[in-house]
């Protein structure tokens, strides 16, 4: 067999090393257009700070790693693909034929359509690349303007803040990371951020950017302009679908089913750039989350190989650390129709914590200033245990969810 | 033959030996917040129960890791954190469906149960036997596993 997965990603990295442990003689190519060895962008906010060097950063640590796996790598970028005759070819012009097609293109950071976006002072935070420029532009003294407080935006304040830069975030939704804290978390986080020190504007959005001699001039809404060194774009991501498009199944992302499997049988797709099916909805999306992509490369390569497993879907997750401070969020943590909610504030201590049930049964998650046990969140969201009296006992104090967990262990 | 911890809520009378003696073995200080096995009180039945890492086979943990900062013991089958390679990022509190493993955050990094390397202080502070490390088949392990897979997210693979 000849396997060719594209994309060096978590996704891409796991199917490749579960291709060659399910089959010892198969030939598999790991295509990236990084010129990097595999990396994960997950750690690059702890690069920016400057607890590990890039080599700190990569998947795997032993540098002969693919080598002995037997998994060669090709630094390049994927020009095409011809289904019929089963090549792809490379940026280069070479072609390389496969038997079964991994696509693990992931995401890519994007810009909103603004004025001068495409400017050299403007920045995303995604790639190695990107730290690069970040540690090279965010230096103590600078002014720096974070355009996003989602995910990414909110895992790099502390690296920027530790850098010593005078920081300003723009966000345009009304809080903190919208699309992982309910209003009251997201509220308790801005607090935070703005009581170590750092500005954040919400409910406002950068109009326009221009060049102002050596530095940038950034037009905002609502509020008075301003000159900064550099403008760090961190307003969102979107799934790589362009190999796919035209001859394979795309809406947001790439569409597959419960085999990972594309629409056409040869070809599967994993990670960010493919609509995997959601544990807690049973409906496909793009997650985005390292877990997710990690169950993606791992099913989709048992499939690949002549496996059968069919993915019961992902629980949607995260967890955040936004200058110490840390949240989490489990599943429907928006809650759901005719559920029931329990939550327990203590904003004085920045501890947070909201459950969502359905029934009986935890559904979703939110969590702000605790670090203990919160894996257990996802184990009784995803175990779909019947809480049975300790509903109640929840509802009362929702803080007790390891001890309703254990409860069904020993009961 | 491989060992694992065996627990028995019975014997428990939630003296919290355990919790000084991992937190002085892996931490240096007795301070029951730093250990790794966790004593929870349920008041109303006058139960203690201790818990900690079960070296799940699944290893959600080590999965979900994105340095590669967790691997196996082959001798001791624990799992355990490397820490100049763990950048403190998290994934791994989350994915754990048991909730075994945690952020330090005085140190920045994860901590787990990692058996002591083959010796664990719990169950040689546990004055009750309600902690003992014996071997893998007798512990009930299999069904502390079961009751941890009790869950309808396992696929089912034939390959």
């Amino acid at each position: 067999m000849n396997y060719v997965i594209i994309g060096t990603g978590p996704a891409g990295v796991v199917a490749a090393e579960t291709l060659r442990q399910r089959e010892s003689t198969a030939a598999i190519t790991l295509i990236g257009d990084e010129p990097e060895p595999p990396y994960s962008r997950m750690a690059i906010p702890y690069h920016l700070i400057g607890d590990i060097a890039e080599e700190g950063t990569h998947l795997r640590k032993a540098p002969a790693h693919f080598e002995r796996e037997r998994i060669q790598c090709i630094q390049q970028h994927v020009s095409n693909i011809q289904v019929d005759n089963h090549q792809l070819t490379l940026a280069d012009g070479s072609q390389l034929g496969f038997d079964k097609l991994l696509l693990a293109t992931g995401s890519r950071a994007v810009r909103p359509p603004i004025p001068g976006m495409d400017l050299p002072g403007v920045t995303n935070c995604w790639t190695l690349a990107d730290a690069r420029r970040i540690i090279a532009k965010a230096n103590a003294g600078d002014d720096v303007i974070l355009m996003g407080a989602g995910f990414i935006g909110c895992i790099i304040l502390e690296a920027l803040a530790k850098r010593g830069v005078n920081l300003t975030v723009v966000e345009m939704e009304n809080r903190m990371v919208p699309r992982m804290m309910d209003e009251q978390s997201g509220g308790l986080l801005k607090r935070w951020c703005e009581q170590q020190g750092v500005r954040v504007l919400t409910s406002t959005k950068v109009k326009a950017v221009s060049v102002a001699g050596e530095k940038l001039y950034v037009e905002l809404e609502t509020q008075p302009a301003m000159q900064v060194d550099l403008l760090i774009c961190a307003t969102g991501v979107k799934p790589n679908i362009e190999l796919a498009k035209g001859w394979l199944q795309t809406r947001h992302g790439i569409l597959v089913n419960r085999r990972l499997q594309t629409n056409h049988p040869d070809i599967f797709a994993a990670g960010d750039v493919a609509e995997g099916r959601d544990f807690s909805t049973g409906d496909y999306s793009v997650q985005a989350i390292q877990p997710t992509a990690v169950e993606h490369g791992f099913i989709a390569a048992t499939n690949m190989s002549g496996g059968h497993y069919l993915h019961q879907g992902s629980v949607n997750m995260n967890v955040l650390d936004t200058m110490g401070l840390i949240s989490a969020s489990f599943g429907l943590w928006q809650g759901v129709e005719n559920g029931e909610s329990a939550t327990l504030n203590d904003p004085e201590h920045y501890r947070y914590i909201n459950l969502q049930f359905k029934g009986e049964r935890l559904v979703g998650a939110n969590t702000l200033g605790m670090t203990q046990h919160i894996g257990a969140l996802r184990g009784l969201i995803q175990n779909r245990t019947r809480l049975g009296k300790w509903k109640d006992y929840l509802m009362d104090n929702p803080s007790r969810f390891m001890e309703a967990y254990l409860q069904q262990r020993v009961a | 033959m491989q060992k694992s911890l065996h627990i028995d809520p019975e014997k428990c009378t939630g003296c919290l030996q355990c919790e000084m003696a991992c937190s002085y073995e892996n931490e240096g200080v007795f301070n029951p917040s730093k250990s790794r096995i966790k004593v929870f009180t349920f008041h109303d039945e006058g139960r203690f129960v201790p818990y900690t890492c079960t070296q799940c086979d699944e290893a959600w943990c080590m999965q979900a890791c994105p340095v590669d900062a967790i691997v196996l013991n082959f001798v001791t089958g624990a799992k355990y954190i490397l820490n100049d390679r763990c950048v403190g990022c998290k994934v791994c509190t989350i994915a754990c469906p048991f909730g075994t493993v945690n952020y330090n955050t005085s140190t920045g990094k994860v901590i787990k149960c990692d058996l002591c390397g083959g010796d664990p202080k719990c169950a040689e502070a546990c004055p009750t036997g309600a902690i003992t490390y014996i071997d893998a088949n007798a512990t009930g392990l299999e069904r502390m596993r079961m009751w941890a897979a009790k869950t309808d997210t396992q696929a089912s693979t034939h390959a």
